[in-house]
């Protein structure tokens, strides 16, 4: 890792120091100070700080597709929601018997729909080591698929966005039927262990966001490392002038499948530290909606910067938190004038306007050119 | 479980009130006289018609089943209503009396009375009674419409009219005016199931003899529903009489569904012969019993001719009953089409046109159904007209806020297409929230008037819903609308002008600013337009919007962006998938396939079924 | 090392800011005022029926307090937006408890936000007021299930159409989620033990907000025409109603032929739709505004006082709240404390009248016992009753139509103390404490 590269950008370094000064911090004065403690942080505050961070690393992942490869995909939320089911499969078959019908092998969902077995998609989700390679295969695999078809009929620009919307939609009236053995519209629910530890404690609460922290800060510094490679310089190239990199000689297609497949995999590690820390996973993530918002983040923080991306990712989600506790009737206005604005007046996001304060010339990866 | 029993509802019948003695008894004697001259018989009945209309004497029995509850036994309650429409009545009964025919079926009670205030089994027989005589047939049509009220203060019935500020009233029987009065005054007479399926057939066999032979078909139809052997035997009786084809077919055919079951088999087989012709589900109902096969295994049917000779008519009507089905299917996908590219074609101009993902197009449709609510609260007794008129008023609202947004918003974000997706997301939530805060987060009811609901019947087989059928049409309306707009209008020209060059469509003079406002309002009026329409068939409510736009999006890009025939396309071609798939896979399924195919067709064809040439295609 | 100086500073300033936000916010208030969670959404799809809720829980709040409050203490509503998003329901019940401090949360509306919900409850062991008719198979020792279960709303209304309407075809039709499922599945069972043929069920699930109804209303059609009574059990959901009923009116299908008996569809619903075409359809409930009583005048007369529309409709789920929050209240004073621990003990047993006559009592499985009430549509949106109950029946958590759910009772009280308690193996399961 280039450490003078690293410094030049402040605003990166200080976003670095931020998310590892809360990642050390926050579970620390958790586990440490007693209840009373003005420096101890609630499970409330844990786990939302937690989920902000996964939002975080989906939020980065998409800027990873869209922002640098300029691939504005509308269903970045099915990888994370198909990483988040991979993970909540597991801890579906950690219940085993202290389910509500009590049976060791079927959840009960199923044992609710009269099924006698176990389907062959659940087969190997008992043990961890196979989960977690689910989560990220699972997304990894879609994406592969996806990407390969879409990138080799080039299809491009508007065409793939809405694609990408459609994938994300059938997912989620798919996972919706019951017949799926996903758990329907309840999806998967009332965990109770992971690796053996109770799910509701402290001290795995506190963990689970020192694991969420540790995965963001390492999938920042990876993404920020392979966009300064070679193979990013590429992928922003096509980004700009995808004909004249073609033209050059670049296999384009196999650069973008990279790329998303790589962005899909992030999104469903993601999804899979979300599970555990909210408690349920159901359909309602693979809604067209909700893959949306993740792009509203990346624009709202400053898309093609990666810190932009989490930067927005918890401004908007806290301000979610925030409004939807003080004003109940009337957060929307407020959510809904705030994007108004951020486009009108902030066309690179807050790190835009953080960049213009601190930095009057134009950085090199701000001069994006325009997306298809 | 806990045992449940079926608790009757009655209500304490009104107290036994004081005789108004003078006017009542000076005509109770009247009466009395000139009857003692009909003899005895028709005398009991003229007393009990006398007691019936002015006396309101209620002798109730009790009913077997219902325990009635004491003091309702021979309770009397005298009518307190004016004089001249007594008078009326008297001249009615009169000649009723003359006729000998006795209003009332039996002794039991006074029909109308147990209408007004029995319990909904009492009025189960005062409706039996009432059948029996057609002067009654205004008052059964009222009860059936909910036009029928009890006058809380006189304690009678009068049929209801509704005005501005209350009911205007006319007796139920004499059809004399009784004036109007206030809402609270009067109380609706209630019916249930039983009661309605009661009613029609009562309504039917009243008018079997109505002058106008749609009335009398009608008639025939409703009596058609339950056979009993009465209805039969009235049938039978009409035919000889009727001149009207049409009624006398439908006459046959009812006649021809007995004789499947007669005794005598040359009929049968001249039935079944003959009604393997008929589009009846009757029809199939009653062949398909002759071919069922009993708990052990043998035929229901031991004569094997007409099990063998049903079985090829049920063959032959079925063969024409797939025919039909697919006409249906057909019909069914080109509506749910229709309703997709009335909600795609706006977007078709602002995104698929002008190249703004526009995220608030959903919420513009929204605002075209709440003017139709609008309009309809404006309006509320011309339901129809309301209707009409939020067409345009739809347009308006829906263009003046599209144009709003493109001034206020969207105009600063040209050549940066994303951009917009996350301002008119903005947008959206705005106006979602600034329904909920002025309409309420509810839906809303929007009626739909007469003229667009039913079906046209074509047969038992085939019905085509007249909502789905308008929308239809207005949907191709819209359409052609539009394209001539784009087509031979200036600023038709002028917006595909902007659209394929815009700096080249600024040098040549065009003002693109104020076109860019015509075009996005264009698009958002449309969106309202189409608001009207879904108002029709779907919720009225803040949510409106966002049900329809990832489909509108997919239609869009599915039939090629930029190009309306590829939207009008993909519209009903994806309906017509939808729908052809539905009864194979079921309505989620097959969703999930058609949102698959769409994917897989985009790697055929990256554009879109009509994909855009020349240089506009490659910005 | 100058520029991580400042690097530092911006950490600390961040450091204190987020302390500031989360950490404070939740540390000393001042006990003066006894807080209550209304946990219903405000935006997104459910607004449209829990914003109702919401005002009514306001309005039982504002009564109370007018009554002089509880404890000699008032009352304080806390409002949140779970917006219609299933994980924000618990993490918005999680801010509930352990920030505001609220001493009991009223709130939820689909199956899928209670189970969210569930975990974070019973950890924090507060106590939720669960309003709506739901499908049983549960009873958590923190959820108070005001609702009906489905003893108390299909298998009486199914009764009602086999005998008063002698129906012998069955159409089942019911959004794919959990509550038609279960509902349907104990139907089922229950026609299949009363002699009804497989032939003579059809069982029909659509997406939920399904907008196209033309195919299946069809079937339905077809289906009921060979010539047997038939009848549709709807357990169809909020938003898909006004096209499905629209789509059986236009197509003629009248009550009459085919009645539908709806268990989703209230007073609420019925505001915005068409009623001209519905009128004869059933629906099975526990409350219908339509019912004459006193007590029920007062609470239509002070809802429409409150929310200043004359217009505007009461309904099942607003009754099951008032009766909720009454037996809160009647409970927190018998134990003289709002601590959610005596507070679940002392409200068993609690009876509070029923708006619509009869006395809703809170039994040990934590399910109240009501009326049962059909209704038919009439054109002013209002329920006629054509059926009832003679007296109020008990909520039953663990159908007994299941063959799995038939053994298990749920029980709060000494000595079975759990709410999946298997008579025969004389087990508890599936408990989190």
């Amino acid at each position: 890792m280039n450490l003078q590269n690293l410094t030049q950008d402040k605003t990166y370094a200080s976003v670095l120091l931020a998310l590892a000064s809360v990642t050390i911090l926050i579970p620390f004065c958790n586990l440490i100070f007693p209840e009373d403690s003005a420096l101890h942080f609630s499970a409330y505050s844990v786990s939302l700080i937690g989920k902000y961070l996964t939002f975080a690393l989906l939020g980065l992942s998409l800027d990873m597709v869209w922002g640098y490869a300029g691939i504005l995909v509308l269903g970045q939320g099915a990888f994370f929601a198909l990483g988040g089911y991979a993970m909540g499969m597991y801890l579906m078959r950690q219940i085993g018997t202290r389910g509500v019908y009590g049976n060791a092998e079927l959840p009960d969902f199923m044992v609710f729909l009269n099924w006698t077995e176990l389907p062959w998609y659940w087969y190997g989700f008992e043990n961890f080591g196979f989960s977690m390679l689910m989560v990220l295969l699972a997304p990894g695999l879609l994406a592969f698929v996806f990407g390969w078809l879409a990138f080799r009929s080039r299809v491009t620009g508007v065409y793939l966005s809405i694609i990408t919307q459609a994938l994300t939609y059938a997912l989620l009236l798919a996972f919706f039927r019951n017949e799926m053995g996903f758990g329907g519209n309840n999806g998967l629910t009332d965990f109770k262990d992971i690796l053996g530890f109770n799910i509701q404690s402290e001290a795995v609460r506190s963990v689970l966001l020192l694991m969420t922290g540790l995965s963001l800060i390492g999938a920042l510094l990876l993404c920020r490392w392979i966009v300064n490679s070679k193979l990013g310089r590429v992928v922003t190239a096509i980004r700009d002038q995808e004909s004249r990199v073609r033209f050059l000689g670049y296999r384009v297609e196999l650069f973008k499948l990279w790329v998303f497949v790589f962005a899909a995999m992030l999104a469903g590690l993601a999804g899979a530290l979300y599970v555990p820390q909210v408690g349920i996973i159901n359909p309602s993530e693979f809604s067209p909606l909700n893959s949306l918002e993740i792009v509203i983040w990346v624009a709202v923080g400053g898309r093609g910067t990666l810190y932009g991306a989490i930067i927005g990712a918890v401004l908007v989600n806290y301000a979610k938190t925030v409004l939807t506790g003080l004003m109940p009737d009337a957060w929307l206005f407020c959510l809904g004038g705030a994007f108004i604005l951020v486009t009108l007046l902030m066309p690179d996001g807050i790190v835009g306007l953080l960049r213009r304060r601190i930095k009057p010339k134009p950085t090199l990866n701000a001069t994006g050119g325009q997306p298809a | 479980m806990q045992s449940q029993r079926f608790r009757t509802r009655l209500k304490t019948p009104p107290g036994l009130r004081p005789a108004d003695r003078s006017p009542k008894n000076s005509l109770l004697s009247m009466m009395t006289t000139t009857s003692t001259q009909t003899g005895i018989e028709t005398r009991g009945v003229f007393k009990r018609l006398f007691e019936l209309v002015f006396l309101n004497t209620v002798r109730r029995e009790p009913v077997a089943g219902l325990s009635a509850q004491p003091g309702s036994n021979g309770t009397s309650a005298v009518d307190r209503s004016g004089w001249l429409i007594r008078i009326g009545l008297v001249l009615l009964i009169a000649a009723a009396a003359m006729a000998a025919r006795p209003v009332l079926a039996d002794e039991t009670g006074n029909p109308l009375d147990l209408l007004r205030q029995g319990s909904m089994s009492e009025r189960e027989q005062a409706v039996e009674q009432l059948a029996a005589d057609s002067a009654n047939l205004k008052l059964l049509q009222a009860l059936q419409d909910g036009k029928l009220f009890e006058l809380k203060a006189e304690a009678k019935l009068a049929i209801g009219l509704e005005t501005q500020t209350g009911y205007s009233l006319t007796d139920p029987i004499s059809g004399a005016s009784l004036g109007e009065v206030e809402r609270g005054a009067v109380g609706k007479i209630n019916l249930n199931n039983k009661l309605r399926t009661l009613l029609r057939k009562a309504i039917g066999q009243l008018q079997l003899n109505h002058a106008d032979p749609a009335v009398r078909l009608g008639a025939v139809q409703a009596m058609a529903k339950n056979v009993d052997d009465k209805a039969l035997a009235l049938l039978k009786d009409h035919l000889d009489h009727e001149a009207d084809a049409e009624i006398v077919a439908a006459i046959r055919s009812v006649l021809l569904l007995q004789d499947i079951n007669s005794p005598d088999k040359s009929q049968r087989v001249n039935a079944i012969t003959t009604l393997k012709e008929f589009d009846s589900q009757d029809a199939v109902n009653k062949l398909q019993a002759l071919t069922e096969k009993d708990a052990d295994g043998n035929f229901v049917e031991a004569d094997s001719d007409i099990r063998n000779l049903a079985e090829a008519a049920l063959i032959k009507i079925r063969g024409r009953m797939q025919a039909y089905a697919a006409i249906e299917t057909v019909f069914f996908g080109l509506s749910l089409g229709a309703v997709l590219v009335l909600a795609a074609i706006g977007l078709a101009i602002t995104f698929g046109v002008m190249g703004i993902i526009n995220m608030a197009h959903g919420e513009l449709m929204m605002l075209g159904a709440y003017t139709t609510y609008v309009m309809q609260q404006l309006l509320p007794n011309n339901l129809g007209t309301a209707l009409i008129l939020s067409i345009p008023m739809a347009f308006l609202v829906a263009a003046l806020v599209g144009i709003a947004i493109e001034r206020g918003i969207i105009r600063f974000l040209y050549g940066r297409p994303l951009e917009t997706l996350l301002a008119t997301f903005g947008v959206s939530l705005f106006l979602q929230q600034a329904v909920r805060s002025i309409f309420s987060p509810l839906n809303r009811s929007v009626a739909t008037p007469d003229w667009m609901s039913g079906s046209w019947q074509i047969n038992d087989f085939l019905s085509l819903t007249w909502n789905r059928f308008y929308i239809l049409i207005f949907c191709l309306l819209v359409f052609t609308a539009l394209l001539q707009i784009l087509k031979r209008t200036k600023l038709g020209l002028e917006v595909r002008a902007v659209a394929q060059n815009r700096g080249m469509a600024r040098a040549m003079g065009i003002p693109t600013s104020r076109v860019d406002a015509m075009t996005f309002g264009l698009g958002s009026g449309i969106a309202g337009v189409a608001g009207v329409a879904l108002s029709q068939i779907t919720n009225v409510g803040p949510n409106l919007g966002q049900a329809y736009i990832v489909d509108s999006f997919m239609v869009v890009v599915f039939g090629g962006v930029g190009n309306l025939f590829g939207t009008l396309v993909a519209g009903f071609s994806l309906g017509i998938a939808n729908k052809v798939l539905e009864p194979y896979a079921g309505a989620v399924l097959a969703k999930i396939l058609v949102l698959v195919f769409i994917i897989l067709f985009i790697q055929k064809k990256p554009r879109g079924l009509f994909p855009q040439k020349g240089r506009a295609a490659e910005s | 090392m100058k520029r991580l100086s400042i690097s530092f500073r911006k950490l600390a300033t961040a450091a204190a800011l987020s302390t500031a936000l989360f950490g404070a916010a939740g540390s000393a208030q001042a006990e003066d005022t006894i807080k209550v969670g209304v946990l219903h959404s405000l935006s997104g799809t459910m607004a449209i029926s829990e914003t109702t809720l919401k005002d009514t829980m306001l309005m039982l709040i504002d009564e109370q307090n007018k009554k002089g409050g509880l404890l000699g203490k008032k009352l304080e509503a806390v409002v949140v937006d779970p917006a219609s998003n299933w994980p924000l329901f618990a993490e918005k019940a999680r801010e509930l408890i352990t920030k505001d401090k609220v001493s009991a949360i009223f709130g939820c509306w689909t199956s899928v936000s209670r189970k969210s919900v569930l975990p974070v409850i019973e950890e924090l062991n507060n106590i939720l007021f669960y309003p709506v008719q739901y499908e049983g198979e549960e009873s958590s020792k923190n959820v108070f299930y005001t609702g009906a279960a489905p003893n108390q709303q299909a298998i009486p209304a199914v009764d009602y159409l086999m005998n008063d309407l002698k129906v012998q075809r069955w159409v089942l039709a019911g959004t794919d989620y959990v509550y038609p499922r279960t509902t349907n599945k104990i139907l089922e069972a229950y026609l299949k033990a009363k002699g009804v043929k497989p032939a003579d069920i059809m069982i029909n699930y659509t997406p939920f907000g399904h907008s196209d109804w033309q195919s299946i209303v069809a079937d339905i059609k077809k289906f009921g025409s060979a010539g047997k009574k038939t009848a549709v059990v709807s357990t169809i959901n909020g938003d898909a109603n006004v096209p499905f009923y629209k789509e059986l009116g236009n197509q003629g299908i009248k009550a009459e032929d085919i009645p539908v008996v709806a268990f989703s569809v209230g007073e609420e619903e019925l505001s915005g739709m068409d009623t001209k075409p519905l009128v004869g359809h059933l629906a099975a409930w526990n409350y219908f505004m339509s019912v004459d009583t006193t007590k029920n005048a007062a609470f239509i007369q002070q809802w429409k006082d409150y929310i200043k529309n004359p217009k505007r409709v009461t309904n099942d789920p607003m009754e099951a709240h008032y009766i909720g929050f009454n037996m809160w209240v009647k409970a927190v004073e018998k134990a003289g404390t709002t601590d959610p621990d005596a507070v679940q003990k002392a409200i068993i047993g609690v009876e509070f009248p029923n708006l619509t006559g009869g006395t809703a009592k809170m039994l040990p499985n934590h399910h109240i016992s009501k009326p049962v009430l059909i209704g038919e549509i009439q054109e002013d949106g209002q329920f006629a009753t054509v059926w009832q109950t003679n007296k109020v029946v008990d909520g039953d958590a663990w159908s007994d139509f299941l063959p799995d759910s038939k053994p298990i009772i749920a029980d709060w009280t000494a000595p079975i103390n759990c709410g999946n308690y298997n008579t025969k193996t004389k087990k508890c399961s599936g408990q989190n404490y």
